[in-house]
């Protein structure tokens, strides 16, 4: 676990990708052969089963510390971490041990099942034979939670230079469904097991977000626009008989939208759509916030099937007849995909996503304006002769966004972030005003510079009013401008309606606590986008 | 009545009528050691450690009216017998200890129990109060031995050189800047930016012995410096400056290393948890080898710590100072 841990030494003490592809490329080419799909395995999310659960390791790791769990939590708190706090809180080790990643693995997989005394002994002994960074590492094995900056991208171009693959053939291979007991890296390499399962998606083509002006890309007659959906990006799969839905995140959401089983019927085998999946009722799509009531769970009731049906607006075709259509211009593409779609014998609920129409650029800009009405977020530009690349790639798909929401708020409390920021007051509530209360609306915590951070931080030590626990009660005094993508009711939150993805758009120094916006504004915006 | 109170102008000695390290102008202030946070500039008169008036001068001037004492020796401030003992934070820094009718009082500043090769060893001095840091008074802060770290330190160096990178060090000046010079001496030569070398003359030329270091003026070059070893202060840490260097590779030496957070929030490509100040088991044998039966906790975790303390039978409160905070934490986050 040794070269494992210096890895992951190394993988967070650059913000360079190259340095860190560089570290994966050495690990690739020095680790143990039985490691390296595990460590694929990882750091592509495919976690074990938890085998003791953080309550139990929490409660050892205070006990065999021997400090008070309130102490334990204030540690927590300052560290930002639950598995290196224990690494961290634990007397040095007794004895060393130096065990392979895979074994470590292993036997906690085979814990599985035991009785609590046993699994307790075996994760007491594992803490006394690890230094603190393979202890931290040890915990994270248990969690199965690695969080460190390195993004699929940057492990498939990392494997593609090791292995000398081509990097679209890996990232296809690693996605699915593998186990690393079964499969060696060598054929993990070579996509032995990709052509076995007929679920396997394809990497998801993403766009960049268009910051230049649209002029920047050339003759509008290159391009094809279509409006930006806000659901959620979904690929369907029918191969061999069988219907697979994939959402963005690599997952299987196939039982969550039984609306769209129809489509194991009517599509033929060898086809993959790229699509949106969103909520759309009498041919008109939905907020969001009518979306989210269907995602994430294990049953759908009646109700929901009818306050929140699901449609699919398809915008490529990834294969067809069994053949990979990706190498084809999206001119090409496009055309197979309407008269597929055309095709459909239940109309209505999976649709082509429509192309806008436009001449110049000027044009289109004005006709994106309209896009809040239609429930999108703006245009997506597609070049017509691009072909559908793996992942994010410069020049060829762009998503030109509406400006989000904006509403000044104040921030009344504060507290230490978590990770590379523990240190430091970066996480922030902010409220708004409703007649003299201030009533919170969102907590964000990106936007701002590091000096920036530095600057509030300063603020909050020097301005804070009460403590509770981590949390800082601040006095109402700096403004924020808060941008956001929608706006939803919600019973959960006093103000009645929640913000999506808030995050700070500016820090108004210019503006005082009185001049923030109120309640009424909000509930004002949000029956706006209900109607 | 009590021998020291803590005021708005630091911790006062109403007895002696003397302040120990106050933050705004007094008459007389008894100091603890040289960092900007336990000396201000502007007070009528400065009682230190021999070691620590070079410093004051080095920063505050040469037109200082300073006092010195040597360790161990005992003098007399309207009638409250003062002395100073080794706290071992840096070179010169005093616990000061103060008595009065049977009652010992000891001010502690900064302190580390870990000898660290360059300032006088930490002694434990006896006292019925005792005001300490806890800059580091987390469980979570316990520092491996200095040898381990250095040897840590000096593979890292010699695996820059491998790579053709040139080795920097953040440190800083007052301290660590010095603690890593006597550390590395023999594994290449040093190079100091002139906050460090002025302050290193300044101990020279009172006496304290110090490996050979070369300053870094215009005249050096680059390609020099690849081979060597590189000590900056942390103000240089993040702008041009070392992205100027050759190749340049950063490591930040301080406390707040041990943790991944403190690593990875400084844009540097390595971190070593060397502290000048007590961990978590170095505060608790220390504050125990006080025997005191009242402790006051004046900076860092202070809330948790005297919590803490209170809980294992030892009374304890935490006050507010100035000490380790605001603009000064910055400096402080890399002592």
């Amino acid at each position: 676990m040794r070269r494992f841990t210096e890895l992951i030494h190394q993988l967070e003490m650059s913000n360079k990708t190259n340095d860190k592809i560089a570290a994966l490329v050495d690990y690739f080419n020095e680790a143990d052969e039985k490691d390296k799909p595990y460590v694929i395995a990882m750091f592509t999310g495919k976690r074990p089963k938890r085998p003791v659960s953080t309550a139990l390791i929490k409660q050892w790791a205070i006990e065999k510390s021997g400090i008070p769990e309130w102490l334990f939590a204030e540690s927590y708190h300052s560290v930002g971490d639950l598995s290196e706090t224990i690494a961290l809180v634990l007397p040095p080790p007794n004895e060393l041990q130096h065990r392979k990643l895979e074994e470590w693995i292993s036997d906690l997989a085979a814990l599985k099942g035991k009785d609590d005394a046993f699994k307790k002994e075996f994760i007491l002994h594992a803490w006394d034979s690890l230094e603190s960074q393979e202890r931290f590492i040890f915990n994270k094995l248990i969690s199965g939670n690695f969080r460190i900056g390195v993004s699929n991208k940057m492990l498939v171009s990392a494997l593609a230079r090791q292995s000398g693959t081509d990097s679209s053939k890996i990232m296809h291979s690693i996605m699915g469904k593998w186990q690393p007991d079964e499969v060696s890296y060598e054929e993990l390499m070579a996509g032995a097991h990709v052509n076995t399962d007929n679920s396997w998606p394809y990497p998801f083509c993403l766009a960049y977000a268009l910051e230049a002006l649209p002029e920047s890309l050339g003759e509008p007659a290159a391009w094809q626009a279509e409006w930006k959906w806000d659901g959620i990006r979904g690929q369907i799969v029918k191969r061999n008989g069988e219907l697979f839905i994939w959402s963005r995140g690599e997952e299987l959401v196939t039982d969550q939208f039984p609306e769209l089983h129809f489509l194991l019927e009517e599509l033929e085998d060898g086809t993959v759509l790229d699509g949106e999946i969103l909520s759309v009722k009498e041919g008109k799509v939905q907020a969001f916030s009518i979306l989210q009531q269907r995602l994430n769970r294990k049953t759908i009731s009646k109700t929901q099937l009818k306050d929140a049906p699901i449609g699919f607006y398809t915008y490529d075709l990834l294969e067809h007849e069994g053949r990979d259509m990706r190498e084809e211009p999206l001119k090409t593409r496009r055309a197979l995909l309407e008269k597929l779609v055309d095709k459909l014998k239940q109309k209505e609920i999976v649709v082509i996503s429509p192309v806008v129409e436009f001449t110049d650029w000027d044009q289109l800009a004005i006709i994106r304006q309209d896009a809040r009405s239609l429930n999108s977020e703006g245009l997506m530009l597609k070049k017509l002769d691009s072909l559908y690349h793996s992942g994010r790639k410069r020049g060829d798909w762009w998503k030109w966004k509406i400006n989000p929401y904006t509403v000044d708020t104040v921030m009344i409390y504060a507290q230490k972030g978590s990770g590379r920021r523990a240190n430091f007051y970066t996480d922030y509530t902010f409220a708004v005003r409703d007649g003299e209360q201030l009533i919170t609306i969102a907590k964000a915590y990106s936007g701002l510079t590091d000096k920036e951070i530095k600057e509030v931080n300063s603020f909050v030590l020097k301005n804070a009013v009460e403590k509770f626990g981590p949390v800082r009660t601040v006095k109402p005094e700096l403004v924020f401008e808060i941008a956001f993508e929608g706006i939803a009711e919600s019973k959960r939150h006093k103000a009645g309606l929640a913000l999506r993805f808030p995050r700070i758009a500016r820090w108004r120094k210019d503006k005082k606590a009185d001049e923030i916006n109120t309640l009424d504004d909000l509930r004002q915006l949000l029956q706006s986008t209900l109607t | 009545m009590a021998l020291i109170s803590f005021t708005n102008k630091g911790i006062y000695c109403k007895q002696g009528d003397f302040y120990i390290d106050p933050w705004r102008p007094v008459k007389l202030a008894v100091t603890t050691h040289g960092h900007a946070d336990h000396v201000k500039w502007g007070n009528d008169a400065y009682l230190c450690h021999e070691l620590t008036k070079p410093i004051l001068n080095q920063r505050l001037g040469t037109d200082l009216k300073i006092e010195t004492l040597p360790y161990n020796r005992e003098i007399s401030i309207n009638g409250v017998k003062v002395s100073l003992f080794p706290a071992g934070h840096v070179i010169g820094s005093s616990q000061i200890r103060l008595e009065h009718k049977g009652e010992v009082c000891v001010v502690s500043g900064d302190y580390k129990v870990e000898y660290d090769g360059i300032s006088t060893a930490f002694e434990p001095v006896k006292c019925h109060t005792f005001v300490s840091e806890s800059t580091f008074g987390l469980p979570i802060y316990k520092w491996q031995p200095q040898e381990l770290i250095f040897s840590q330190i000096r593979d890292w160096v010699s695996g820059n050189r491998d790579k053709h990178k040139t080795s920097v060090l953040v440190a800083y000046s007052l301290g660590k800047a010095q603690r890593l010079i006597n550390g590395l001496a023999g594994y290449g030569q040093i190079y100091v930016h002139h906050s460090i070398a002025n302050l290193n003359e300044g101990f020279q030329k009172a006496g304290v012995a110090l490996p050979e270091t070369t300053r870094i003026t215009a005249e050096i070059g680059k390609e020099a410096m690849q081979q060597g070893i590189v000590i900056v202060p942390p103000a240089l840490a993040e702008g041009r400056w070392i992205k100027n260097l050759t190749n340049p590779a950063t490591a930040v030496c301080s406390g707040w290393m041990q943790v991944r957070a403190g690593r990875r929030w400084r844009s540097a490509d390595a971190g070593f948890a060397l502290s000048d100040h007590a961990d978590w088991p170095g505060l608790l044998s220390a504050i125990k080898a006080t025997e005191a039966e009242k402790v006051f906790v004046t900076h860092g975790f202070t809330a948790t710590f005297s919590k803490y303390l209170n809980e294992i039978g030892i009374a304890s409160e935490e006050v507010k100072t100035q000490y380790g905070n605001e603009n000064e934490e910055e400096e402080e986050a890399v002592t």
